[in-house]
């Protein structure tokens, strides 16, 4: 049967890995090659490389790095940070990563989901929906890392971005992200719901126990761990490190 | 039948090449990814990867001149071909996904999956890691390890008239075609090169593969 997955979601800034809390405060905790070397070997599902210095309104998208980062996997990869264009989409599925993660360039304007699901395929872009709830207008989408909030509530965006040619969707919630204390399951529920395609949640697993949950409980297809994958222990010793197999197995069906 | 060209990974614009000839390096195989003819005319075994569109695909091949190369080298000369995704889609008749014909190597059509409303967790595309059952004795199946899984991407599906062509199936609403195999041609839907060492394994099946002679 189709195995729910488990994904490291990498973050990357001035070609650095980083760690981010409620997308503030990134700590540097790594190598990115070194990082994707151990996770091809500890044979991951996937892996999601985001490069969050990396928006339309800053600085390029790093091709040098991205290529080097995907000939080391032997397993799919998504690239988003700065992808504005079709091109820049092509040059990057050339290097040999399969998926292309776009949030602020389809917030500013929707036509450039449809122009990649065009020209390469509806697989090969995920839409990221990063999220956060506020007191009176509920679940809200931003873009440019959690700085512009979108005039749209999450249902109806995730909707327009999957009828726009989205072929999956990566659903972060900004307040947890960091924080280790579950995925926000609410959430999660709300975009599964609404669309037809998969789903990745993202922000907040802390133990194999989450991902379980947001499984089971919150019918995503997919699990994105950031914390979990490059910290050990209750005072967040940077280690590369991921679920075992057999831990895995055990809360996912 | 066979000449010593090599290893050739079709590049007609489309999906990873790249990627096809980094797990082939670490297979221990050296491959060439180009759209010449002279190379393909040469090679001693094809591989036609690919993600995207049917129609892009068969265009792209169309713009290229490779239409006819690849018939000759394939039809003709007999040498094994290996599609991937797209490039299984491609070798059958037609796909709902577009217009264009296809290359029409296997008896087979192209078609979407189409699941119940209700049935919610069929999401669309069937994307992840998934199993595969052997449906007949094929080199795919003949180094297949018992918990051996493989990534999938794909909304369109390839169905074969005949059960015979059929390697490999996943479950995903019912059987779905996961790999298929008729005389020197071969085809899987998922990607052998982003499936780690089961991948690995596959691709190495593929290029000692010695098929039959029709």
């Amino acid at each position: 049967m189709l195995r729910p997955r488990a994904i490291p979601c990498l973050l990357l800034k001035n070609g650095r890995l980083v760690k981010t809390i409620a997308f503030d405060k990134p700590q540097y905790v790594g190598d990115p090659i070194n990082a994707v070397r151990i996770f091809n070997d500890m044979e991951v599902d996937e892996i999601v490389v985001l490069d969050i210095g990396a928006t339309p309104d800053r600085s390029a998208v790093r091709f040098d790095l991205i290529g080097e980062m995907a000939s080391e996997c032997f397993m799919p990869m998504a690239y988003g940070g700065g992808l504005t264009s079709v091109e820049q989409v092509r040059r990057v599925l050339g290097l040999g990563v399969e998926k292309v993660v776009i949030n602020s360039a389809a917030g500013q304007d929707l036509s450039i989901v449809r122009a990649v699901a065009d020209a390469f395929g509806s697989q090969s872009i995920v839409a990221a929906v990063d999220v956060r709830k506020r007191m009176f207008s509920g679940y809200r989408p931003y873009i440019s890392g959690g700085r512009q909030a979108l005039k749209i509530d999450v249902t109806k965006w995730v909707q327009a971005l999957e009828l726009a040619g989205a072929g999956e969707i990566l659903v972060t919630s900004i307040d947890r992200d960091g924080t280790m204390d579950g995925y926000d399951l609410e959430l999660v529920r709300l975009v599964t719901g609404a669309v037809r395609v998969p789903v990745i949640a993202a922000g907040g697993a802390g133990s194999v126990d989450d991902i379980g949950a947001v499984v089971a409980r919150g019918g995503a297809s997919a699990a994105a761990v950031g914390s979990l994958a490059v910290y050990q222990g209750k005072n967040r010793a940077v280690l590369i490190n991921f679920p075992t197999p057999a831990q895995l197995k055990a809360v996912l069906p | 039948m066979l000449t010593d060209g090599g290893i050739v990974v079709i590049d007609y614009g489309l999906g990873n090449p790249a990627s096809v000839k980094n797990m082939l390096r670490k297979a221990g195989h050296q491959a060439e990814v180009t759209a010449d003819h002279a190379a393909i005319r040469s090679a001693s075994r094809l591989i036609l990867p690919g993600v995207g569109a049917f129609d892009h695909g068969m265009q792209n091949l169309a713009d290229r001149g490779l239409i006819d190369v690849l018939n000759e080298a394939v039809l003709v000369r007999r040498v094994p071909m290996l599609g991937i995704c797209l490039g299984l889609q491609l070798m059958s008749r037609r796909s709902e996904e577009g217009v264009l014909p296809g290359l029409g190597w296997f008896a087979a059509d192209t078609i979407r999956f189409a699941f119940p409303p209700e049935a919610h967790d069929l999401r669309i595309p069937h994307m992840g890691w998934n199993t595969v059952a052997k449906t007949s004795d094929t080199f795919l199946a003949a180094n297949l390890a018992a918990d051996a899984r493989f990534y999938f991407v794909h909304s369109y599906h390839v169905r074969c008239d005949e059960r015979a062509d059929v390697a490999l199936t996943a479950p995903y609403g019912g059987e779905v075609v996961a790999a298929a195999v008729k005389g020197n041609i071969a085809g899987t839907q998922f990607h052998p090169e982003k499936s780690h060492k089961f991948g690995l394994a596959l691709l190495r099946s593929f290029v000692e593969w010695e098929p039959a002679c029709a």
